[in-house]
């Protein structure tokens, strides 16, 4: 078990963590490529998720699209983009991650707004709410956790992503296990496996209870609920 | 190195590097079907055996709420890591090898199935397993005949989002040299930017993961003859 032992010492090591191309920088990087790529993907999937679950169009489309996405190699994503005249570096992958995190948020808001039940629009527009105020007062929040869901899968898929883009020369804590099957160093390649693995898990954990915290109406422990053995359906895909 | 640095331009960039280019594809043939046919036997592999792993587990699961608990958070976990990552952990114990990449892709592979096998056990009304019972099927008929017929439409659509989701996640498996038509995915981008081995690669990969799909469709139509009847 030396590998273990070198990953331990690699970790431990306080220049590591801190010198250029570091721990500290590469781990900074993967967050505000993973955080930009997140909120263009909200920013643009969110109303586009509303307009066809409010109007029930395209729902196909929506569907389609998550299971199309499904079939497409994120590997194959970044190298694209980044064979683009954009050129490879943190622009390129942004874009790549941004195309790959819309169909589980656009999936989510479109089966969140369709699925508010009838009568409660119905009710809210015979009570002279402008269609406006029944897309925000009334529908936003009964779809919100499934919004939030879709965000949160996204993020978490995100941040799993970004690990990739070293593979096509980008940046990010993904960097260290490449560098470290470049130098064959087990240990190394240990060490960047810990990181992305902590960072993943504790991304998920962390966006659980944010998106806990802050849905309204009844509150269960988001932990609680794997218990219930649902089906993997759209969206969500092992990275 | 030089002449990059003294602005003149790239050979990348005077080159004609189109993105789709037929003779690449018929001057390599050979190396792309080898790629083709090592990303086939891997996600063949890692969708059979992570099939059956799932399966006995999805039964113990079903059976206490107590092993559900832990096959699920477990599978969760699984479900998080990335795919480099957890390739990184397995190469440590078995190198630059295709086993490395098939042990990472059964974990994944097992974490849709079991969710999707113990949905579909689940999903089989109380009163048509009482009824089984009554007329003296014993667990193992009763299993084989009753309840897993009617758990095939979410034991496929399992199988369906694991295979899609393996031929994807081959190519992950460039880290260790052996990621099938991902090879080509980083041999282009390795070889000066070449755009039609990267599409090559790419596309290979969407297209291998639609044809698996509608065949596994196929299979679930063969398999359950009396929707079709109830559709028509």
């Amino acid at each position: 078990m030396s590998v273990w032992q070198d990953a331990v010492t690699y970790l431990n090591d306080p220049f590591n963590w801190t010198r250029t191309n570091g721990i500290l920088q590469l781990l900074g990087q993967h967050l505000r490529i993973s955080a930009t790529a997140v909120l263009i993907a909200t920013v643009v999937a969110v109303p586009v998720g509303i307009l066809l679950g409010h109007t029930g169009r395209g729902g196909g489309f929506t569907v389609a699209l998550s299971n199309v996405s499904r079939a497409v190699p994120t590997l194959a994503l970044l190298t694209v983009f980044a064979v683009t005249p954009i050129g490879f570096g943190p622009t390129a992958t942004t874009i790549a991650l941004t195309v790959f995190a819309m169909p589980p948020i656009l999936t989510n808001t479109y089966v969140g707004f369709r699925g508010v039940d009838r009568d409660v629009v119905e009710a809210s527009r015979a009570m002279g709410l402008t269609e406006r105020q029944v897309v925000l007062q009334a529908e936003l929040p009964l779809a919100a956790p499934l919004l939030m869901t879709g965000v949160r899968t996204a993020a978490v898929q995100v941040v799993a992503t970004a690990t990739l883009a070293a593979l096509v020369a980008g940046g990010g804590l993904g960097r260290i296990i490449n560098l470290g099957f470049g130098q064959q160093d087990y240990g190394v390649v240990l060490a960047g496996a810990i990181l992305v693995a902590a960072l993943a898990v504790l991304t998920e954990l962390v966006l659980s209870v944010l998106s806990w915290a802050l849905t309204p109406g009844e509150k269960r422990l988001p932990f609680l609920h794997a218990r219930t053995g649902r089906p993997v359906a759209g969206g969500a895909s092992p990275l | 190195m030089l002449s990059a640095a003294s602005g003149v331009v790239l050979a990348a960039d005077a080159a004609p590097n189109p993105w789709f280019d037929p003779s690449y594809v018929t001057s390599n043939w050979d190396a792309i079907l080898r790629y083709l046919g090592e990303h086939v036997r891997l996600t063949v592999a890692a969708v059979v055996l992570g099939a059956l792993i799932a399966f006995p587990l999805a039964l113990l699961a079903r059976r206490s709420r107590y092993l559900a608990g832990p096959v699920l958070g477990l599978s969760t976990l699984i479900y998080t890591i990335p795919s480099l990552a957890m390739f990184a952990f397995v190469a440590p114990v078995t190198g630059l090898s295709t086993t490395t990449v098939l042990i990472g892709l059964v974990l994944y592979s097992l974490v849709i199935l079991v969710r999707n096998f113990l949905a579909g056990l689940q999903s089989v009304p109380a009163d048509v397993r009482e009824a089984a019972r009554g007329m003296g099927y014993g667990p193992a008929r009763m299993l084989w005949q009753v309840e897993l017929p009617l758990a095939l439409p979410s034991v496929m659509a399992g199988l369906r989002i694991a295979t899609v989701s393996t031929v994807a996640l081959v190519t992950v498996g460039v880290i260790v040299g052996h990621g099938g038509l991902g090879q080509l995915i980083t041999g282009g981008f390795n070889a000066n930017f070449y755009r039609a081995e990267i599409v090559t690669g790419a596309l290979g990969c969407v297209v291998l993961a639609l044809l698996a799909d509608l065949l596994l469709a196929g299979v679930e139509k063969a398999l359950t003859p009396w929707t079709r009847r109830a559709r028509a």
